[in-house]
Formats: C-alpha cells, structure tokens, sequence
C-alpha cells in the first residue's frame, strides 16, 4: 500500500528532492529509511509533476542519494493522543523519550491543527492568578489569552517560565488544569531545570513535555511547537482542561524556520527570515483561546530571546503584532539582582481590563496600577537624573518620587522566585508602597477607593 | 461564456496550485482545485497553464487532481442580509460555516453570502412601466431599523419595468421584470452580483467637502477626515491602531460601516462581535451593530482569503454607497494584505522589487484607496453617496520607510501617526500632533451648525496647534537651563500646551463617556482651555506669579471636562466664568 522510492536525486540543506514520485499530495509526511537502516521522518515542501521536495526534521547528515528508501505515508503529520500523555516526556517530534510505552490513540490529531472560526471564539475574560506582582497586579492575565516573555540571552526567563508553570491558578475555582512545556533548542539544563521543578512540586503529574535540545536536530524545532499544540488542543477542548502552553524559546524556532527558507532559495525578508513568517508565527500563536461552549482553555506564553535585546528585531517585533501584550525582562534590573527582573513600563497585557475588579480580583485594581505605573515612570525618570546630575540636584518632590521607585523595585517587582503572592497582597502592597504620598497626590485612584483602603496602611 | 473546461493540478507550493490543460481560462476566474473542490482564483494564466490561488488550506493536495473553471470571476452577493452579518474573506458567513463544520475552519463548505430563506418586505418605489437603466431605485427593504436598503437595477440592464409588486420575497425570487429595447427580458431579484476586483461605477466624483466626525478629538479637532476621504494609521505593535479604527466603526457619522479584520487576532474580532451589540449608535440610540458589515479573516486564515477580503469588503462598501448613502470602511491592517499578496507573488515565482514585495504592491494599494470618494450616484433618482477608507498599516519595527507605509502616503490624504512613545507614556491615542497632517482641515468649521462657532473652532484649533509647537522648542529649552530660567508667559504656554495634551489629546476610548466627544463639546473644551490660557496672560501682564495662577482649581474642572455627559456641556462652558472669578479673586489678595 504504502509507495517506496530509490529516487533520491539531491540533497541539500535539511531539503531532499525525489522524482518519479505517484500521487504525492502537499503536506504529507514521509519516511526515508538511510544505508544503515535507521528512519527520519520528513514533510512535503512542494509537489511538481513527479518531483517532490522534502524538509527532513532530524536533518540531512549522513544520508546518501542512492541508498535512501523514501516511503510516502499519506497523510499529514500526526499525533496520537489520549489522557495517558500527562505525566510524559515526547522529543521534538512527538516520539516519547521517557523510556515509557507509545501513547494508545484514543484520537489522532493533524498537528498542524485549523484556524478557530472567530464567530466560535469566546472572548478571555477569567483572571489567572500566576503570583507574580508584576503581572497579577499591573498585567493580568486572563484564561485563554497569548502573552509572550521577551528576555534576553542571559536573563532568567526559564525561572519566571517555571514559576507561572507552579503557581498559575483561577481563583476559586478546582478545575483541571494542565501545562504544556515545548523546548526548542534549549539547553539540557535548562530543559532539566524545568523538569526537576515540576517533579519536585508534583506538577509534572499534569504536565506535557516536548523537548528538542539545543543539539537536537534544528528542523525538528518546526514541528515541536505543533506538537505542543496539538496536545494542548486536545487537552483543552476534548478533556475540559485549562492549558497553560510555555513555548521556550521561539527565536530558535525562527531560525529553523529561516534556514528552509534559505534552503529553498526564497526571497528573504528582514534579517533573512522569510516572508511569511508573520503569517507561519499567527497559525501557532492563534490556537491559543477559548471556544464558546468548551469548558478547557488555551492560555499561551510564548518565551523568546531577542537578539542583542532589540525589540524591533522580526521575532519579538513579529510576535508583538500577534500576541495581546508582552511582559519584557530588563537587563538593567536584572543587574541590579531584581528578581524576576520585570521591565515594568514597556511591558502590556492587553487583555488586563478584562479580567479584573469588583467579582473577578478587586474593585480597586484599575486604579491602583495605573497609580502605580504613573508614580514608578515618574520615579524612574528621577533615578535617571540622579544618576546625571546626582541625587542632590533633584528637588524635594523627585526625591520623594525616586525612592518610591527604589522601594518598589525593591519589594514590588523584586519578590523571588518561589513566593507566591495572592492578588490582595500584591494590591495591599501597592497601598503600602503608595503611603508615602499624600491621598491628594494619588491622582488615578478614585477619593472614595483611597478612603476605604488607604487608611489601614499610614502610619 | 467560456467553456467549463476541466485541466488538472501540476504543482502544489503552499496556497498556489498550477494546473494545465485549463482551456478558455480567463483572469480571476474562480476555479474548484482537488478532490475536496477547494475554492481558487486564477491569477496567472500561460497559455493554458494557469496558476491559481487557493483560498483554503492546500495541504493533501497533489498533482494529477482536477481543477474546474466556473468560468466566473470572484464575486460577492449584494442584497438584504448583509447588514449585521460577519464573513469570512470570500464573503462566506462565520456563523453558517460554524453550525456546517464546527468550532474550526474545515475545507470545501460553500456557504452563499446571502441568506436564501429569509423573506424581505419590498416595497417598490416606481410605478410599473417605468422606463431604467442600472442604478436606478426601483424599491426598497427595511432591512434593520438603521439602514432602508434600495434596491437598484443591475448593471447593464435597462428597458420597462413591469410586474414589480410589494411584498415579501426571498433574495432569489423574481420582484418584477425589466424588458429591454429588443424585447429581452431580465427578470428582477433582490440580489445582484459583482465582481470584486472591479469597482463599481458612479456618474461623476465630487471633490470632499465635510468632514466625517469621529467624536474623537484629536482626529475632528486637528487631523479630521472628509466623508469620501481617505486616511491611514501606521504604528509599530501595540500602539493602538486597532483601537482607533474600533472607535471609528463605532462612532463615525456614517450610514454604514464595514469592518474589515485583515490578518489579525481573533480575540479581537470576538470582541466586536460582543461588544458592538451592546453599544448604541449616538447619533440614532439603536444598537451599533444594524450598521455595520463585518470581515474576519484572522492571520491563521488562509492567505488569499485575505488578500480578496479587501476587495470582498470595498465592494460591499461601494454597494451600500450607490444608494445615496455615506459608507466608511476600516481595514486593519493592510500590511497583513500586503503580505499576502508578497506570499502570492513568491510563490509565483516572480521578480520581487523592494523587501520581497510584488513590483505592483504600489499600483494595487492606490487602487484600493482610489475606490474611495464622494459621488453622485448611477441612476435616479439623483443621490450622492460616500466612500471613506481608513486603513492601518504596521509597519515592521515600526519603521515609516516600509514599501506599505510609503505606498500608502502616495494616496492618502490624512495620516495619522502612532508613535510608540506616546504610547509607552499611556498617551492615548497616541496620535503624534506635531507629524500627522490632513487635507481636509479646511472643512472643519462645515462640522458645527452654527457658522460662527465653527470658524472660531478653526481659529482655535490653529492657535492650540501653535501651543503644542511652541512647547516643542521649549522642551528643549528647559531640558538644558531648567524652567525657571525661561519667562513667565513661555512658562504659561508650557502649561497650557500640557492641559491640551493631557486634558483634550488624551482620551480614554474605553470610559463611557469619554469614548465620544461632539463637536460641540469639543469646542466648549478647548475653548476652556484657551480661554484660561488669553485670561492669565493678561494677569501676567498686570503682575500675577505664575505659581499663582497654575494652582488655581478652574484646572481640575478642565482636567474634568472630558468626563462630563453630552447632555451637560453647559457646566464645561461655565469654566470660563470661574477662570474670571478665580483671576478676579487672585488679584484683590
Ligand atoms: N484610546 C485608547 N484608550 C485607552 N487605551 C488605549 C487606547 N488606544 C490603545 N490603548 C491601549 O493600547 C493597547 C494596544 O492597542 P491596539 O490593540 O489598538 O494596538 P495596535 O496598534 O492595533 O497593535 P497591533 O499592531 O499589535 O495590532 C490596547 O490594548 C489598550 O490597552
Ligand atoms: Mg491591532
């Protein structure tokens, strides 16, 4: 049934070219099984006439071109799914790599997955608690939204990563909730930092795993997020679960996606990466969501290392018009051992209103981060003066600004990686914080609002 | 007619298929590719080699399949029903294609874009035995309680009308017939079609003379757009070009209003769908939604889809604008149709031009804008009809000198420009006052039903620009000596300049009553600011300390002025009168 070839004629790059071929369909996957008998697995780049085009995802080393067996599965590549895939480790391409048994398809899913029909959408509205300040209290997140993290190489995204992973929860609710983890071209130690955490707080019982390293083949990465995915989809709309999907670290993605590019001899867009890669970043980013009448959700946090932190660089710029918002790491605050070094101001969840105030999180909550975004840009402005001018050229009133902006720092931004802070105490810290200015200064925040809450904090 | 000729598949490259053999193919012919009979269109033809691009996700497509010519181009149904629905980019209905194939997008539905079991209640409006020609009204549906839907003559039709009758009728069921010179007779339905890529034709364009009123401020007080004009909104990610076109498909003056979401998040277009529901038209206190036509297709949609859905839209757009009314159409973003078409155009393998696009991204952006305009409208009776296109364009890191950015500022006449500081600042919108422009400012004071107030508006206008310039220079000043070193009335001007930004740029789109400001409104509020600005001038001159005259509470009533209720702009005009008593006051102590 299934049609074999011997017709390799070239090879280059992660590409392989095989003519003579039947009824190839575009998209497809193949086998190609190589002179000592091992398999790669590859997809279907193009279809002409009889030549076929093949992106292979372990890569091109070490094949040959006449002892090469190419066998055309036909059909798109899959994953096989069932509830038995939590608690499991898969590699880059969805074959476990726990030492443990094949998953038992109770269904098999196309990984490449299709676009949910906006008209089906329900919009996120439900608060996650992650207990991070920074984000509960100035960028909430909400159940079925998309926020990356935008780092830098050397930042510790993977600590804020594997802490929203621990700590992420709806309040008041007990639902199922499972998370996600697909590593592309990370570390091993990395890798193995998020699965000893996860391991430790007994996380890893609902956790999915899909892991390429850093010296894992390059092409692999293409599928791993698909993969990831796909799970996540099946988890969330077939079993009612909220996923929460980390995809670490997509500029590796990018770059894979770039060297087929490169492959193909396409017309390079910025900074060589292709065309389409707007287009190739949405069909992943949009399976993130919620389905009206599904109880699961997709909640996705994309982690990306921009090169030489530039944000106009194409992932993080391409990502940013894709996702609601970003949470951006500060090199500065990093060296200031900040932890988790939050760059407060640039950073957005566009999705905040929707989650937050009176039956979600707190009646004052709106107020007390744009209070607090007001005073911290204000404060920081002072800091950069300081560090000009000194600190005794600012005027009374900077100085106030400047060591507001010190304290909050210090304990606002700064709360480790193992506390887990519930959203009052992250909003009855802001009150604290606030206290040192008159109730007339805090402009944002409604009189009534500081009357019922400011009193218990002044001294 | 051409033959429906049946050629077979070549090639697969992604969303492009070649097929041979597609003999009497013609451009644009809508095509059905495969086995699931995916929608295409051809857009290369060699011979009888034609290149197609597919509208659905290719993927399980191979060589040697069928490719049927319907041996018609791309078109879009026109008729009652279009109101409230949303769509797809090939005009098939979201919610249809949800109940046919679940929560995702399956492939090779065909669903029409008009309902075919709904019944109309048509009313002619011409006596039978009328002689028309196409574009003449010859009835009318009441299709929601805001739009009358005329209901015209198609093109190329012409002759006596006769058996037209009132009644109920479904968009397929004949309404009456028209009987040409030749004793030819076309019979007369309530849905017409229309190729999309074709524009559709009108007597003469007019040259734009009112302004398009937004309610938000900093377009209709500094940057506004004309009823048939054409403006664009350009800024890196996050800097608020999709709130922008929501607040104008929300609050323009217009009759109709088609959205267009080209490329982007399907969060956000649930978010219309739920949003705009609730929310009620200022202008006619029914709910926004009995206006608006809707385009959802998302970035993961398949990417031809969305280079048609542009056309899609503009024609629907043009459709409602040939019966006398003013239409304005958003779409967001073209960028993300550019791309398509750059995607469409690798695939075909042709000679790209700057950053990859096609060598006609240029050509095919002007064209798009030029189907904007103010008309006077085919047939009778005489009637004039609007046009207005507002697209967004996002530029890669933001950067202006983007192919789409610069094509764009060829045709456009207005140009709003987001700046990400602005926006890092939470200045919203974050419409950069000093390098946005409009051509159309010269019809502002048209907006005001008093003559008077409206010239004085434009005087304002051009004196608080002229405070926001003088800011600028003085920024730069005070950065190098401190505020203390410039002069008392530099210093006021600083101070009105930031009440300007602060109090009147500034608007919160999602505060219930700051979402919408009337023009009206807008000139009490700015007028309260100047005001106060003429007034201390004066007090300086007669010796008042600035510190004086910065602390004085007529300030926070105008910070307050935006959140006043249109009903009670009377209290905004009342400033004025406390700025007197509060300067009156500091002069006696
Ligand atoms: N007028 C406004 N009032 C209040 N907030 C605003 C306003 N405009 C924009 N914002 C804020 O800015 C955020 C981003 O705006 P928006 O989604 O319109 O950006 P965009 O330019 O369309 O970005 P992208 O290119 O990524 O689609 C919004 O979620 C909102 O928080
Ligand atoms: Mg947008």
């Amino acid at each position: 049934m299934l049609k074999e070839y011997k017709t390799v004629t070239e090879i280059y790059g992660p590409l392989m070219l095989v003519e003579g071929v039947e009824d190839a369909k575009y998209g497809h996957i193949v086998d190609i099984e190589i002179a000592d008998g091992s398999i790669r697995h590859g997809q279907i780049l193009q279809v002409e006439n009889d030549k076929v085009l093949v992106q292979i995802f372990e890569g091109t080393e070490g094949i040959n071109v006449n002892k090469s067996t190419v066998r055309f599965l036909g059909k798109p590549m899959e994953l096989a799914l069932s509830p038995d895939i939590l608690g499991r480790v898969f590699n880059g391409i969805g074959i476990p790599n726990d030492n443990g048994p094949d998953i038992i398809a109770k269904k098999k899913m196309n990984i490449n997955g299709s676009p949910i029909n906006p008209y089906a959408r329900d919009f996120p509205n439900e608060f996650i608690q992650t207990g991070i300040s920074t984000i509960d209290g100035l960028n909430p997140l909400v159940r079925g939204q998309k926020l990356p993290i935008f780092s830098g190489a050397g930042l510790p995204h993977d600590d804020i990563a594997a802490q929203l992973a621990r700590q992420a929860t709806v309040l008041g609710k007990g639902e199922a909730f499972a998370v996600v983890f697909a590593a592309m071209g990370i570390t091993f130690e990395a890798a193995q930092f998020f699965i000893n955490d996860l391991t430790e707080t007994g996380a890893i019982e609902r956790a999915v795993m899909f892991i390429n390293l850093a010296n894992d083949p390059a092409i692999e990465r293409i599928a791993t997020p698909r993969m990831a995915l796909t799970a996540a989809e099946y988890l969330a709309f077939e079993e009612d679960m909220h996923v929460l999907v980390v995809l670490n670290d997509m500029t590796n993605y990018c770059e894979a996606l770039r060297e087929i590019s490169a492959a193909r001899k396409e017309v390079p867009g910025r900074r060589g990466y292709p065309g389409y890669l707007y287009t190739d970043l949405a069909t992943l980013y949009e399976r993130a969501g919620r389905i009206k009448g599904k109880k699961g959700s997709i909640t996705m946090v994309p982690v990306l290392t921009m090169p030489e932190d530039d944000k106009t660089h194409p992932v993080p710029d391409l990502t940013g018009y894709i996702t609601e918002g970003q949470i951006i790491m500060s090199r500065p605050l990093h060296r200031k051992a900040v932890s988790p070094p939050v760059d407060v101001l640039p950073s957005l969840s566009r999705l905040k209103d929707k989650g937050i105030g009176e039956g979600k999180t707190r009646e004052d909550h709106a107020d007390m981060y744009n209070q607090l975004y007001a005073a911290y840009a204000r404060g920081k402005e002072a800091q950069e003066l300081a560090t000009i001018l000194g600190e005794a050229a600012l005027s009374a009133e900077d100085q106030k600004y400047m060591s507001f902006a010190n304290e909050f720092e210090a304990k606002y931004i700064s709360q480790g990686y193992y506390e887990n802070r519930t959203v009052e105490q992250t909003l009855d810290l802001g009150w604290q914080l606030l206290s040192v200015f008159e109730d007339n200064e805090l402009k944002r925040i409604d009189e009534e609002l500081i009357a019922k809450y400011m009193p218990k904090f002044r001294k | 007619m051409s033959e429906t000729s049946i050629g077979k598949i070549v090639k697969v490259a992604g969303p492009v298929v070649v097929a041979e053999n597609m003999v009497g193919a013609r451009m644009y012919d809508v095509v059905r590719v495969g086995k699931e009979h995916l929608i295409g269109e051809i857009v290369e033809l060699h011979g009888t080699r034609a290149s197609i691009q597919v509208y659905e996700d290719t993927v399980g497509v191979g060589p040697g399949e069928d490719v049927v010519n319907t041996g018609a181009p791309l078109s879009v149904e026109l008729g009652p029903g279009l109101i409230s629905s949303i769509y797809d980019g090939i005009q098939r209905p979201l919610d249809q294609l949800t109940e046919l194939q679940g929560d995702y997008i399956q492939r090779g539905s065909e669903v029409p874009g008009l309902k075919r079991d709904t019944k109309w209640h048509f009313k002619p409006t011409i006596e039978n035995g009328t002689k028309v020609s196409h574009g003449d009204i010859i009835g009318e549906v009441q299709e929601s309680t805001l739009m009358l839907h005329k209901i015209m003559v198609p093109f190329g039709v012409s002759g006596t009308v006769e058996g037209l009758k009132e009644g109920d009728y479904t968009v397929e069921e004949i309404i009456g017939n028209v009987t040409g010179d030749n004793k030819s007779k076309t019979e007369l339905k309530l849905m017409q079609k229309w190729p999309v890529r074709s524009p559709r034709s009108f007597k003469n364009r007019l040259a734009p003379h009112e302004v398009l009123v937004t309610g938000q401020r900093v377009i209709d007080t500094f940057f506004p757009i004309s009823k048939g004009g054409t403006a664009c909104v350009p800024g890196p990610f996050g800097t608020g070009k999709t709130v922008v076109q929501h607040q104008l498909a929300k609050w323009v003056d217009a009759d109709v209003v088609v959205y267009v979401g080209c490329g982007e998040r399907g969060n956000e277009m649930t978010d219309v769908l739920k949003e705009f529901p609730e929310l009620l038209d200022p202008h006619s206190g029914e709910p926004l939604m009995k206006r608006v036509v809707m385009f959802a297709n998302t970035s993961d949609m398949p990417v031809a889809a969305r280079e048609a859905s542009v056309y899609t839209g503009i024609t629907i757009a043009e459709y409602f604008r040939d019966m006398g009314y003013s239409v304005a159409i958003m779409a967001d973003s073209t960028s993300r149709w550019a791309e398509a078409m750059r995607e469409i155009s690798t695939r075909l393998e042709e000679m790209p031009a700057e950053e990859g696009y096609p060598a006609y991204l240029g050509a095919r952006i002007a064209s798009f804008y030029e189907r904007a305009g103010r008309v006077i409208c085919q047939g009778s009776p005489d009637r004039e009809g609007a046009l207005s296109i507002i697209g967004a364009v996002s530029p890669p890191g933001g950067d202006l000198s983007d192919s789409v950015v610069q094509a764009t500022l060829h045709v456009v006449k207005v140009f709003w420009s987001l700046q990400g500081r602005l926006a890092q600042q939470r200045h919203f919108p974050a419409i950069d006052w000093l390098t946005s422009y409009s051509f159309y400012k010269q019809y502002l004071p048209g907006c005001f039903k008093d003559a008077q107030q409206g010239e004085e508006m434009a005087t304002m206008s051009q004196e608080a620009m002229n405070l926001l310039e003088q800011e600028a220079a003085l920024i730069e000043i005070v950065r190098l000596v401190g505020s203390e070193s410039i002069s008392a009335k530099d210093r006021l001007a600083l101070q009105a300049a930031k009440s300007i930004r602060e109090d009147y740029l500034h608007q919160n789109a999602f505060h219930k009553i700051d979402t919408f400001t009337s023009v009206e409104k807008q000139f009490e509020m700015l007028k309260a600011i100047l005001y106060f600005y003429k007034q201390a001038l004066t007090a300086i001159d007669n010796g008042m300390e600035t510190d004086q005259l910065f602390a004085m509470e007529a300030w926070d009533d105008i910070a307050r002025a935006s959140y006043v209720d249109e009903e009670n702009i009377a209290e905004i005009a009342a400033i004025r009168d406390k700025i007197d008593e509060q300067i009156k006051a500091a002069s006696i102590a």
